[in-house]
This record gives structure tokens, C-alpha cells and sequence, in this order.
């Protein structure tokens, strides 16, 4: 019985500590929309929402309502199980990954040892949620959707998986604490910088976020794997697309831009930005990457599929190759390889 | 205690009715799916074992890539479970064999149960697991002891590779291809020429 | 040396910084689109919107019933019906319908008439939930009239001299 106890004590605080990220994460996801569209409209001169609410800033939960009570609809042709565990999955996938992210020094849920390899492993997961929807609808634009998305993501991936690990040969380590800790001196943004910028571009990609954005191309294929959701189904492919984007930007900020060290941390600037503490730090950088993913929909038109291949296989994977070898030969000839383990 | 044992039984409850399933579903996309979740679930026990290295490792290869595959070849050429039942009669006599062997093998480590093993090598080259992370153990190992088997196993992924591409790739040199670095080199003035011209002369 | 600076070009995205510095200039430009139901664009005194059936300023009713709108009508949008009024005799109609869901607002039935009694408004927000609310009758026409004339005769007066 005492064992039980045990166990229970912590499961309630790692419940409450769930609870303290979902909701913050959520809610963000409901804002993000509306910075979405607030930015966009700037860019494209427009006005934006503006009506529900001060500054149309309840705008989020008016479409969420909206959603809820719209009806739900199951095609006759559709696998109602897997047509219905798709978006939820994905929704899953997207909320799963925040366990091991550091938000401050110490308020994460799991710091286990290999975060950064967990997150590559939620990640590559997603895709399922996406084929999966495109294979229960039984509908040729989902289908499409859902082949693209999978190819899309499994050739970005590898990319992707290179750039980290010219990171981890920094650090020495999977655990995303230590990632951060390394930066202290300086982000890693600075010297591997060419790799920050493939890394973003592969997590537009991996996001299915303009210019990459064929999987839901609505001049082809209508809306892709959702074209046949509806509802709270639909709504939770959207919340998980978006968390899913909110997360991907934190993952680059770990990784680059120092996640919740604060930035100007030198000179006279270092007793005041250390006056704000570590997750409002965060906070901005995912605000600042956000905001580029956003800039990058409303400036560039979508690429054609092929021509997305070839980026990935083509350009990106001999980049991020020499990249690494470069950053390997480096460390070993200047002696700055991380001690660590054995 | 008790709840290690607990998620143990149940997450391998859970793998062998997934693995059943693999086999029995009807859909081979089910079947796929299902044998998804018999990695993942798999990936759950290498967890319990301490092995978080490998459990990442087995999902990220297994189930972000290779099942993708499966997934992608189930979906595209539409099999039913019929067609692949047709050659059952003509391959049973092999695959029981398989299977017998698996079985006698299974006896034969299972009749060990509870005994001591003496390890081929006291000394461990792995050292205990609270000293140094999983990654790191496996690394030291990897790159040390059997650096050379594990850069053949490469060359012979490799090969494996390069072989499936050359019996896939047909050069068609007829097919025109788009060379975007040429599209996006090509200068205005070598292209276009803007030429005052006379009427009723033409150029 | 070319061949570097091309390089050079598509390895820094040159191209693509380009366009995004001209979206992130445009995004402190000001807007060019308005708050709609709160602030509205300037119409033209010509404009052609929802129609009305006008009056006199004594209360008589313009329209004499000389169907040439309903003559006029492309769309065949107008039907009229005449009697002599039974008070004064006057030729006057009996029914005076106008189908908005047919009308295409091309203003001709403004053109045709002798005594400006159908006219085109500058109303343009009267959608409504149902078809039947859009088959506009006598009553409804001249209560738009009621309704609209000051800014009817406005605009009236405004284009006059170019008619």
C-alpha cells in the first residue's frame, strides 16, 4: 500500500504540471491564430479582425464556438475509427512533445536524457495523424494530401536529423537543459548559422507551412487531408498544427537560440534583462520565430512538389552534410569537443 | 515495485494481442497500423528497461521511417487479404518450419529461466547504467569494440541502396528536365533582343 | 567571378530576403481597406442602389402609370397594373411589383421615367433571409421613398446639371 503511495504523490504533481503547460499552450495556439491573421493583414494592408471584442482579441473563441457547434460529419465511404483517431492523434502528438522542454532552469516536467531525441521521435510521428486522415477519408484530395505530407516530412526529417546532430556534437548531449546550458557564451545561431537557417526552413516544411504547404495545397487539393473533416474533428487539426508549429519554433529556439537564456546577457545590459525570468525570454523567441513563419506565408508563393524534393534531397541534405563534417572537423582540430561520460 | 511489474505485464499484454492483430486484421492498413503500435508499444518496455536510447531510436527508424514505407506500399497497391491468402498451401510447409525453430529456440532460452548466465565476458564492456547515459554506453561500444562491423553494416546499407536505385533509375534521355539554376542564371539581354523594325519589312 | 556571385546570391537567399523586406516594409504602411460597418467609402451621387418610388412634396405620388420603366426593364424585373384612382380619376396604378432578385441594377428604369418617380437609391445594405422578402411591392417602394428622399432629391439636385 505504502509502495502505491509512492507512486501516487508524484503522478499528482505530474498531472498539475500537464495541466500548467496544456493550458498555456492552448491558449496560445487560440492566439496564435489571431496573430496570424493580425500580421498578416498588416502585410497585406488589410485590416484584420476587429470586431469581437477590444481589437477583435476575442476573435479565437468566437471561431472556436463556432466550430464546436458545427455538425459532424463522417463520409459513407470513410473507416469511421481511423477517420476519427487521425485528428485526435495529431492533436496528441503536438501536446505530447512540450513534456521535455525546458521553459526555465528548473521548470520542466521531464528532463530526461534523451529529450532532443524524443522530440525528433514525436515529431516523426506526426506524420501518421496526416496519412492516416488521408487514407480514412476515401476521398482522392485527402489521399493526395496525405502522400505528400508523408513524403514531405520523412525527406525533411533526414535534414533535419543532420542538423541536430551538428548541435549535440557541440553539447555532448540529448538532454535539452544541457543544450541550453552550452549556450551560455554564445548562441549557437552564431556559429552554425547557416544550419539555423536550414533548420527553420525544414521545420516550415516539417509544419506544412507556406511555401511548403502542398499537403492542404487548396489550389490543387482543395484542402488536402482535411477535406473532408468537419467540426471538433477539424478543430483539433488545426489546434494540433498550430501547437505543432509553436513547438517546432521552441525546439529551434533550444537548439539556436539559447531557449530561456536572455539575450544581450553582457555589459551593462546583464542586470536588467536577467530581471526577467527565463520563460518570458522563451516566450519572445517563440513570438520573434513565429512571427517569421507567418512573414515567410504572406511573402512567398507555394513550391511546386517536385521542386520541394529536390530542395530536401537535393540541396539541403549535401549542405547539411558538409555542414556537419565541417562543424566535426572544427571541433576535433581546435580541441573544443565536449568532455563528457566516459 | 508492483507498478513496474503492473506496466510491465500490461504493456506486454498489449504488444502480443497488437502483434496477434498484425497477423488477423482483415484491412492490411489495420495490419500496418497495428504492427505501428507493437513498435511503439515495444519502444514503451525498452523504456522500463532503462534503455531510453534505444526506445527513441526504435521509433524514430521503425515507426517515423520504415513503417511509413509499409504504410505508403499498403496504401498504393490495395491488397485485400484474400489475394495473400492464396498462396498459403504452397508456403506452409516452409513457414511452419520457421516457425518450429523459433519455437525450439524460445524452449531452449526459456528453459534457462531463473538460472544464472554465465556471460561470455565478466568484465562488461557496457558499463552500469546509472554512471554514464544510455547513448554514451552505446556509442563507447559501437565505436570502440566494433567500429569495424558497424562501418561494414554501413557499406553494406549503402550498397543496398545504390543497388535499388540503379535497378529503378531508367535514363530516359528524351525527358526534358528543368535545370532551376539555369531558369533562374538566364540573364534578360542574353534572351531578348528588342529591335526597331521598318513596316512591311519584317526582320 | 560571376559564377561566385551567383552562387554566393542563391546560397545567402538574396531573392527571397528581397520579397520579405518589401512585405515587412508594406506591413508599416497604412491600411488601405476600412472598418465596413462602422466606417464606410464615399458613394457617388449616382450611385445605383435600392430603388423607392418618390413624391411629391405635398404627399402626392410621382408615378402616373406610364409603364415605361416597366417597358425599359432588361431584366423584366417591373410589373405594373393601372386604374383611374377612384377619388380624383387620375391614371394611377393599382400594383406597382419589382422583383429584386431578377433587377440588375442597370438604372434604366431611372432613365425612362418622365417624372423621377422611380429612382435608385443609395441604399445598398438591404439583404434579407428569405427570397420573398425581395419581391418588393408598392407599399415597400414608396416607404424606401419616405425614407430616402432627402438624400434621393441630394443627389438628384447634384447630377441635374448633367443630365
Amino acid at each position: 500500500m505504502a509502495d502505491i503511495i509512492t507512486y501516487l504523490w508524484p503522478l499528482i504533481w505530474i498531472l498539475l504540471g500537464v495541466v500548467a503547460i496544456i493550458v498555456p499552450v492552448l491558449l496560445g495556439v487560440a492566439y496564435l491564430t489571431y496573430y496570424e491573421r493580425k500580421v498578416m493583414s498588416a502585410m497585406q494592408r488589410r485590416q484584420g479582425p476587429a470586431l469581437v471584442g477590444p481589437f477583435g482579441l476575442l476573435q479565437p473563441i468566437a471561431d472556436g464556438l463556432k466550430l464546436l457547434g458545427k455538425e459532424w460529419i463522417i463520409p459513407s465511404g470513410a473507416n469511421p475509427v481511423v477517420f476519427i483517431f487521425a485528428p485526435f492523434l495529431t492533436f496528441f502528438l503536438s501536446l505530447v512533445a512540450w513534456a521535455v522542454i525546458p521553459f526555465s532552469a528548473k521548470l520542466v516536467l521531464a528532463d530526461i536524457n534523451v529529450g532532443l531525441l524524443y522530440l525528433y521521435a514525436i515529431s516523426s510521428l506526426g506524420v501518421y495523424g496526416l496519412i492516416m486522415s488521408g487514407w480514412a477519408s476515401n476521398s482522392r484530395y485527402a489521399f493526395l494530401g496525405g502522400l505528400r505530407s508523408a513524403a514531405q516530412m520523412v525527406s525533411y526529417e533526414v535534414s533535419m536529423g543532420l542538423i541536430m546532430v551538428s548541435v549535440l556534437l557541440c553539447v555532448g548531449s540529448f538532454n535539452l537543459s544541457k543544450i541550453i546550458d552550452a549556450q551560455r557564451t554564445v548562441w549557437f545561431a552564431v556559429p552554425l548559422f547557416p544550419m539555423f537557417i536550414t533548420y527553420f526552413i525544414s521545420i516550415l516544411a516539417e509544419t506544412n507551412r507556406h511555401p511548403f504547404d502542398l499537403p492542404e495545397g487548396e489550389s490543387e487539393i482543395v484542402a488536402g487531408f482535411f477535406t473532408e473533416y468537419s467540426s471538433m474533428n477539424f478543430a483539433c487539426f488545426m489546434l494540433g498544427e498550430y501547437a505543432n508549429m509553436i513547438m517546432m519554433s521552441g525546439v529551434a529556439c533550444i537548439l539556436f537560440l539559447g531557449g530561456w537564456l536572455p539575450p544581450f546577457n553582457f555589459w551593462i545590459f546583464a542586470p536588467y534583462v536577467q530581471m526577467v525570468p527565463g520563460p518570458i525570454w522563451f516566450g519572445i523567441k517563440i513570438a520573434a520565430l513565429l512571427f517569421v513563419f507567418i512573414w515567410a506565408r504572406a511573402t512567398l508563393p507555394r513550391y511546386r512538389y517536385d521542386q520541394l524534393m529536390r530542395l530536401g534531397w537535393k540541396v539541403f541534405l549535401p549542405l547539411t552534410l558538409f555542414w556537419l563534417i565541417l562543424t566535426a572537423s572544427v571541433l576535433e582540430i581546435f580541441g573544443w569537443l565536449p568532455k563528457t561520460g566516459l | 515495485m508492483i507498478v513496474e511489474s503492473l506496466v510491465f505485464y500490461m504493456l506486454a499484454a498489449v504488444l502480443l494481442a497488437s502483434a496477434v492483430m498484425v497477423i488477423s486484421a482483415r484491412n492490411p492498413v489495420h495490419s500496418v497500423l497495428f504492427l505501428i503500435f507493437a513498435f511503439f508499444v515495444a519502444a514503451g518496455l525498452f523504456v522500463l528497461l532503462g534503455a531510453e536510447f534505444l526506445a527513441m531510436t526504435l521509433v524514430i527508424v521503425y515507426v517515423g521511417a520504415v513503417a511509413v514505407l509499409f504504410m505508403f506500399v499498403v496504401m498504393m497497391l490495395d491488397v485485400t487479404a484474400a489475394e495473400l491468402r492464396r498462396g498459403v498451401s504452397r508456403y506452409l510447409p516452409l513457414g511452419a518450419m520457421i516457425g518450429l525453430a523459433l519455437l525450439a529456440e524460445l524452449v531452449m532460452v526459456m528453459s534457462r529461466w531463473g538460472k544464472p548466465v554465465a556471460l561470455a565476458k565478466p568484465d562488461s564492456p557496457i558499463p552500469p547504467v546509472d554512471q554514464v547515459t544510455n547513448a554514451h554506453a552505446i556509442g563507447h561500444v559501437l565505436y570502440t569494440q566494433y567500429v569495424y562491423l558497424f562501418q561494414a553494416a554501413g557499406v553494406v546499407l549503402l550498397i543496398a541502396m545504390i543497388g535499388a536505385i540503379v535497378l529503378t533509375l531508367r535514363g530516359h534521355s528524351s525527358t526534358r528536365r528543368q535545370n532551376i539554376s539555369d531558369q533562374v542564371n538566364r540573364k534578360t539581354e542574353d534572351v531578348v533582343a528588342l529591335r526597331q523594325v521598318k513596316t512591311g519589312e519584317g526582320i | 567571378m560571376a559564377f561566385i556571385d551567383r552562387w554566393a546570391r542563391a546560397l545567402l537567399l538574396g531573392e527571397i530576403a528581397c520579397g520579405m523586406a518589401s512585405t515587412l516594409r508594406a506591413m508599416f504602411k497604412p491600411k488601405v481597406t476600412i472598418n465596413y460597418p462602422h466606417e464606410k467609402g464615399p458613394l457617388s451621387p449616382r450611385f445605383r442602389g435600392e430603388h423607392a418610388l418618390r413624391r411629391y412634396p405635398s404627399g402626392e405620388e410621382r408615378c402616373i402609370a406610364c409603364k415605361l420603366c416597366e417597358a425599359v426593364c432588361p431584366a423584366m424585373a417591373i410589373t405594373i397594373e393601372v386604374a383611374p384612382r377612384e377619388s380624383d380619376g387620375s391614371r394611377r396604378t393599382t400594383r406597382y411589383d419589382l422583383d429584386m432578385t431578377k433587377c440588375i441594377f442597370c438604372g434604366l428604369c431611372q432613365e425612362a421615367c418622365p417624372v423621377d418617380a422611380i429612382v435608385e437609391g443609395p441604399n445598398f445594405e438591404y439583404s434579407t433571409e428569405t427570397r420573398e422578402e425581395l419581391y418588393y411591392n408598392k407599399e415597400k417602394l414608396l416607404a424606401n421613398g419616405d425614407r430616402w428622399e432627402a438624400r434621393i432629391a441630394a443627389n438628384l439636385a447634384e447630377v441635374a446639371p448633367y443630365r
